[in-house]
């Protein structure tokens, strides 16, 4: 039985993550933004086998309240063996170009916010000698693309991070794991057109990632086949890869 | 709201009551989470979208089953209601629908019913079996079944012709909680209606539990044609039919291959190859079964077209609470035809006079071809059904059979 916190706990990959621990009986605190739909995962969680499931409702944005929540989340279950960090949007990119500010918001929510959970989390685990870091990423984190760079660059400044982190923390005994997961057909990306071999589901991803944590593994690809695509993406020369409309 | 809508659960219905082709579909593939459960009563609440396979994954380890449940365990809470879904083991349990507590029913204008058999009764019974059409189901309760094992004794009867299959299913009512029977359509003659005829009982506490298949098949694409032709369906019939040398064959086995054979083969549609399967499942009543089967396997071997799953079954008579729902007290026969248009067609018509003329019906879930005049005859609730219908709802198979007859 494990003691795990999870921020975005309603995301639909954090669910399905959450449902394959319950099974486990594991004990969780779920952060999020929306209180009824925390009370509804949290009955769930609780029908398909999870101890005890506590709920605290946070918006993200608001890093002042970072550390209250870890505080709450220690008191509430003792021991805190992991962190799991899956929130997250998906900007409008033409928004973001057009008005910084937004732009920025964006950049608060996918990558600050997540540097601070990150840090609070370092920290404590570093001082105890054990604990699990695992950060959903993304590999538009790989290289800048017209389409979507502002998210990207969040992914990207994610990635790196956990990079740093993980290479301070290794002698420490305390596991980070970015996850970078491809195309997921879930509500975060419900106005693409869906389908294809590239597509995949949240409940197959999320399988990936209990296994990543399970062999506290460093950088994953879900599914597998994007590392391969990830290569070729980042091996393309810039004066080529500049003129591509990716 | 503007528009037309059709709820869906999981899409398994074999014809035209999961779909809308001028409308939007509202898919309850996300409202899949668990609301409460109750290890000591067997109650459970979930929203309309769990599937049944993910409710016997949670309460399977803690003793209980579903008290019923249709051949897949892929489709929804939702669906089973909606359909009013039977099981193996409806001449003692009764339909799907007879083991709901209470549901919740959103309608398109906004407005909320909590229906149960006390309350707003008259919605309850009308969307029971109401194939999604009196509104969104967006939770359901319903009681489980306390097992002594979820494995299953099943006893395998080779029989000769229908006269066994009617004599072994009257046998069998009193002592065996679940039974079926594979029929060898192909056969004729004073053999016409031979086939197996399956009978089980949940295994007792002792008994160990056979573990589940690990692997599944699948059929990866579609082949440019039927795999399913005269040829092969002859050679399988055979097989099937004499795979096993003694009479009677008894086994221990995992509720999976007893229960959801099909769902082992992931899939398994596409052998039918690009133009797919219609599937014929009528129920005829008990004082005509008889003649009617055998006058319906008659017709099916006159037209050379036989069947790869052909499946018998006589229901009790438990009461079904829907308006509209298929299981009523007889005989149930289902047959897979590999579609091959107007042929396909003049067969089902064929099968329906002996249906019509056995005061029988057809089964909703699984019809592509229902005439308007038939179905008000096999469901003479229809009128009453369509006065609870929601405004902004249809389906296809709705607007088929409801279109006025001329």
């Amino acid at each position: 039985m494990k003691n795990w916190i999870v921020i975005g706990a309603t995301s639909a990959i954090a669910e399905s993550v959450c449902r394959l621990w319950s099974t486990r009986g594991y004990n969780l605190f779920l952060v999020g933004r929306n209180a009824d739909k925390l009370e509804s995962v949290k009955q769930d969680y609780t029908v398909r086998g999870a101890d005890t499931v506590f709920t605290h409702v946070l918006d993200i944005a608001q890093l002042d309240k970072h550390q209250a929540c870890w505080e709450q989340a220690k008191a509430a279950m003792g021991r805190i063996d992991g962190i799991f960090i899956a929130h997250g949007t998906l900007p409008d990119q033409k928004r973001c170009e057009a008005d910084f500010n937004h732009a920025l918001t964006e950049i608060n929510i996918n990558a600050t916010s997540v540097l601070s959970f990150c840090t609070i989390a370092a920290n404590e685990f570093e001082t105890a000698g054990s604990g699990h870091i695992a950060v959903i990423s993304s590999v538009a984190g790989d290289r800048g693309r017209q389409s979507n760079y502002v998210y990207g660059s969040a992914k990207g400044m994610v990635s790196l991070f956990l990079q740093g982190l993980r290479n301070r923390l290794f002698k420490r005994g305390v596991m980070v794991t970015t996850i970078k997961p491809g195309f997921v057909d879930s509500p975060m990306t419900a106005d693409f057109e869906k389908g294809g071999p590239l597509w995949a589901t949240p409940d197959q991803v999320a399988a990936g990632i209990v296994k990543s944590i399970d062999k506290n593994r460093g950088v994953v690809y879900l599914p597998w086949f994007w590392w391969g695509i990830m290569q070729v993406i980042k091996s393309i020369p810039e004066f080529i890869f500049k003129r591509l409309s990716l | 709201m503007p528009g037309v809508f059709l709820p869906q659960g999981n899409a398994r219905s074999y014809g035209d009551s999961c779909m809308l082709h001028e409308g939007t579909v509202l898919s309850t593939r996300f409202m899949n989470r668990f609301i409460a459960f109750d290890g000591e009563t067997g109650i459970i609440r979930c929203e309309a979208g769990v599937t049944l396979a993910e409710i016997l994954s949670v309460v399977e380890p803690q003793g209980w089953f579903l008290a019923v449940t249709p051949g897949t365990k892929f489709a929804t809470v939702g669906g089973a209601i909606a359909n009013d879904v039977h099981g193996k083991n409806h001449h003692v349990e009764g339909t799907f629908g007879a083991h709901l507590t209470q549901f919740e029913l959103l309608r398109t204008d906004g407005s909320v019913r909590l229906c149960s058999p006390t309350e707003n009764a008259e919605w309850f019974a009308a969307t029971i079996g109401g194939l999604g059409l009196t509104g969104l189901i967006t939770w359901a309760e319903f009681k489980l079944k306390r097992v002594s094992n979820s494995a299953v004794n099943v006893e395998n009867i080779k029989y000769q012709n229908l006269a066994d299959f009617f004599a072994l299913s009257q046998e069998s009512e009193q002592d065996f909680e679940y039974t079926v029977a594979w029929v060898d359509c192909l056969a004729s003659g004073d053999q016409l209606g031979r086939g197996h005829f399956s009978r089980a009982n949940h295994a007792r506490v002792t008994q160990p539990k056979p573990a589940p298949s690990q692997h599944t098949l699948t059929i990866p694409v579609d082949p440019p044609v039927s795999l399913v032709n005269s040829i092969s369906l002859k050679a399988f019939n055979w097989l099937y039919y004499h795979r096993q040398r003694e009479k009677r064959v008894t086994q221990t086995t995992h509720y999976d291959p007893f229960f959801y054979p099909l769902d082992h083969v992931q899939n398994w549609n596409r052998m039918y190859g690009p133009k797919g399967f219609l599937q014929y499942q009528c129920i005829v009543p008990m004082e005509h079964s008889e003649a009617a089967i055998c006058e319906l396997l008659r017709r099916i071997g006159r037209a050379n077209y036989g069947s790869f799953l052909a499946v018998l079954k006589v229901f009790g008579d438990v009461p079904s609470p829907g308006l509209n729902s298929f299981p009523r007290p007889g005989t149930t026969l289902a047959l897979d035809f590999p579609y091959k248009g107007a042929q396909t067609m003049q067969l089902f018509d064929q099968l329906d006079e002996v249906v019509v003329q056995a005061g029988g019906a057809l089964y909703p879930a699984k019809d592509a071809h229902m005439k308007p005049q038939h179905f008000k005859r096999f469901y003479p609730n229809a009128d009453q059904l369509e006065s609870f219908r929601d405004p902004g709802i249809n389906s296809s198979f709705w607007q088929r059979v409801m279109e006025p007859s001329t």
